[in-house]
């Protein structure tokens, strides 16, 4: 496999041709304890900001999703200080107040969209930071559900936002407050704290592993949608 | 894109689409499921659990002369990292009601509902807290949240995916607390998948006879985890989070009860001792061992860790003779090699077709039965298609979803999926995907009761470290609910406990009854566990790192 040269932290190395980031630092030699972790794309541990020769550009990415490019050079961020505020959320109500009172930088967003370029799932995340100063909690909520809260939002940006901790806030609200509710879970929950299967699911603990077998063979398949 | 060579592939699946859509659409199956007598053949003969060196003999331990994983067993066979005799038992540095080891789904659930019964709370994780297993499930969690479901089809569901050896107690607590976790999570945020009058969406899963499988797109453990992660870092006065620290042996007292752990501080490489009333372990699984080679979807800290320190001071294992590859890995590009392809992808109905594009299994089969049938169609029956790297896949052929459920739904429902493709310049939304069997869960582990219990007086096992739930092989959507069920009851009763517990004075003999186990069975080794971190450091760099002392896999 071809080689291409890469500069880790300034110093130049040379690594596999089509790697990953997190691969390309392993085989340099790097013993990864911070900076790794899923290596699928969900954690955000493996943020790394990078430039590319010739381009002004500071760049964002996923170590683990991201392929290395010749003379590419990059330092990983695996840890961005910000403050999780401390809130119940039986005890707050799903409105605009809550942000202006948990986290009232949010109305300093100078609308700069440099978040949303920092973001490497593609998240508009200016977008949900402005629906949640116009109230809309459902639309923050929605735009901002593939985040994976690795900070670099928050490291770029000018007004010193912390953007992922908002949206994960904005979730909480509309998941218990404001989704639809529906009607059988309640119906279904009930019938199993008055003990409706208990007297099945004991005569099925007690049978032998040829007894269940049958009635696991004998089950129906049924996959309509109720 | 797909490379040339794969082009001529990709027209026949191509060409066989509007029929396979056409059966589909129809109702009908679009293959028969396998009798009993034909699941038991294809295991058989292709799982990889079946070949020759997949199992050996543990030669020390509570499980001694037990045939397990090859590579669980040389784990276990191997030295603590540390020397006894250099820790002041007398002086431990943190004393606490419930330590918990593993900040994933169980580890912190288990914090809440210990916190709930009063309890302080120590959590000790290897890497950050929610790192995790738990944060990369996409697909889904069971729950018989639909009326013409039932927590008794679920039993029946999971014991038959199983194979029937899943402890029924176990089962039993894991159907009949699945509504209701639903309901607490939601009550805590979560976002799940839901139509407009508010009733969940569901879907189908490997082996499941109903649609049963709440989502949360394909984010689903995500969404889980972060809100999870939000609560225990709300309560910081009754739950301590310790990160990059992990525990690398039990604590036990004179009674024989198990009294705290020794961490080790990876920044710093501190140790320091944590005295606790109870100990929860919830150190998820071991996919990062590779077990045969495999490529594995799991994350960086999967390694066991648990297993290993909970079996040198005396616990039973469970049915570690048993790993789970789910069927659905990446093989193309080789940069996503192992990625998951979550098995939602399937449960909308996306179909696996051979290089001729034909069907060649029922698309929902139990994993073990689904994995061993695409090894047949590639190794028997030579319908793989080939990589330039020496691998070989079948094909999933996603854009069928969207011809069966409207256009719009793959991007909908799959955006993690259609992501992590794209990244790599391939759209699952017109393009199928290549795939094979990648190792996925360890369908073994500690051997629990239904309140978590172990065979060790105060050590209690939560989550994918746990053995005994799921049989021999774990249903979709079954881990998501069994790190939920049983973290809440390893922290309800852990913590209930705690207030009962009187310890003795500590030690940490068992390590050295263990050395001395392995010495007279005869096994040299210089291998150290847990091994805290996998080893993909190249062996010409370690040539040249000639000052370096490796534990493990830590130098």
């Amino acid at each position: 496999m071809g080689k291409v040269s890469i500069f880790i932290m300034g110093k130049r190395y040379n690594v596999p041709e089509g790697s990953t980031i997190i691969t390309a630092l392993e085989y340099a030699g790097f013993q990864l304890k911070r900076g790794c972790g899923c290596r699928e794309g969900f954690c955000g541990a493996c943020s790394t900001v990078y430039r590319l020769p010739g381009d002004y550009k500071l760049r964002t990415g996923l170590a683990c999703g991201t392929v290395v490019e010749k003379d590419m050079q990059l330092v990983q961020i695996p840890f961005v200080p910000a403050e999780k505020v401390i809130y119940d959320i039986s005890k707050l109500t799903p409105s605009v107040d809550v942000f202006q009172k948990l986290y009232p930088e949010v109305f300093r967003c100078l609308s700069c969209n440099t978040c949303t370029k920092a973001c490497p799932q593609n998240i508009e995340v200016m977008d949900y930071i402005q629906a949640i100063i116009k109230g809309d909690i459902e639309k923050a909520a929605d735009i901002s559900f593939d985040c994976i809260m690795c900070g670099l939002c928050a490291m770029r940006c000018p007004a010193e936002i912390v953007q992922y901790q908002v949206g994960l806030l904005a979730r909480r609200l509309y998941g218990k407050y404001l989704s639809p509710k529906g009607e059988f879970i309640k119906t279904r929950v009930k019938e199993i704290e008055d003990h409706k299967y208990d007297k099945e699911l004991s005569e099925l603990s007690s049978m032998s592993k040829d007894e269940v077998s049958k009635r696991y063979y004998a089950r129906d398949l049924d996959f309509k949608i109720t | 894109m797909y490379p040339d060579y794969m082009q001529e592939s990709l027209k026949l699946v191509e060409r066989t689409r509007a029929d396979r859509l056409k059966i589909a659409k129809s109702g009908e199956k679009v293959f028969k499921p396998m009798t009993e007598k034909e699941r038991g053949e294809v295991l058989s003969k292709f799982h990889p659990d079946y070949k020759e060196d997949a199992r050996r003999e543990v030669r020390v331990g509570p499980n001694k002369g037990d045939k397990i994983t090859t590579e669980v067993a040389d784990l276990l066979e191997s030295h603590s990292r540390i020397d006894s005799s250099l820790f002041d038992l007398a002086n431990p540095a943190y004393e606490t009601d419930v330590l918990i080891i593993g900040g994933g789904g169980a580890g912190c659930e288990a914090a809440l509902f210990a916190r709930n019964e009063g309890a302080n709370v120590i959590i000790s994780t290897k890497l950050r807290l929610g790192d995790s297993n738990s944060m990369m499930s996409q697909g889904g969690m069971q729950a018989s949240v639909n009326p013409h479901d039932s927590p008794i089809i679920h039993y029946l569901d999971a014991m038959g995916g199983g194979h029937f050896d899943n402890k029924p107690d176990l089962v039993r607590a894991l159907v009949t607390d699945a509504p209701m976790i639903v309901t607490w999570l939601e009550e805590l945020g979560v976002m799940w998948d839901k139509g407009a009058d508010g009733h969940y969406v569901t879907k189908a899963g490997g082996g499941t006879s109903r649609r049963r499988m709440l989502s949360a797109r394909d984010y689903t453990g995500a969404t889980i985890m972060r809100v999870l992660m939000d609560e225990v870092k709300s309560y910081p006065d009754d739950i301590k989070v310790m990160e990059f620290a992990p525990c690398v042996e039990l604590i036990m007292d004179d009674k024989g009860q198990v009294a705290g752990g020794v961490l080790y501080d990876l920044d710093t490489e501190e140790y320091s001792l944590v005295k606790s009333k109870t100990t929860i372990i919830t150190t998820g699984g071991f996919g990062r061992l590779h077990i045969k080679g495999f490529p594995t979807t799991n994350h960086y800290g999967a390694t066991a860790d648990g297993i290993v320190i909970a079996y040198r001071a005396g616990a039973k294992l469970l049915y570690m003779d048993s790993v789970q590859y789910h069927p659905t890995g990446a093989v193309y590009p080789e940069q996503i090699l192992g990625f998951l392809v979550t098995e939602e992808v399937r449960g909308l109905g996306a179909q696996p077709v051979n290089k001729v594009g034909e069907l060649f299994v029922f698309p929902l089969e139990p994993r073990d039965i689904e994995a061993a049938a695409f090894i047949r169609e590639c190794l028997e029956r030579d319908k793989g298609i080939k990589t330039h790297t020496g691998r070989v896949g079948v094909w999933l052929d996603s854009p069928i979803i969207d011809m069966l459920h409207g256009d719009g739904t793959i991007k909908r429902n799959l955006p993690a999926m259609v992501r992590q493709f794209s990244r790599f310049g391939i759209d699952i939304t017109c393009e199928p995907m290549l795939i094979y069997p990648t190792l996925h869960y360890q369908n073994g582990g500690i051997e629990i009761n239904e309140r978590c219990e172990t065979n060790l007086s105060n050590l209690y096992v939560a989550g994918e470290a746990s053995g005994g739930v799921h049989g021999r092989n774990r249903l979709m959507g079954n881990s998501v609910l069994d790190y939920n069920v049983f973290g809440r009851r390893a922290g309800i009763n852990a913590g209930q406990r705690s207030k009962q517990v009187k310890l003795g004075k500590l030690t940490l003999n068992h390590i050295n009854r263990y050395e001395a186990e392995l010495k007279n069975a005869g096994i040299k080794t210089d291998r150290i566990s847990p091994i805290l971190l996998p080893d993909y450091t190249p062996k010409e760099v370690k040539d040249r790192q000639l000052t370096a002392h490796y534990e493990g896999t830590l130098r």
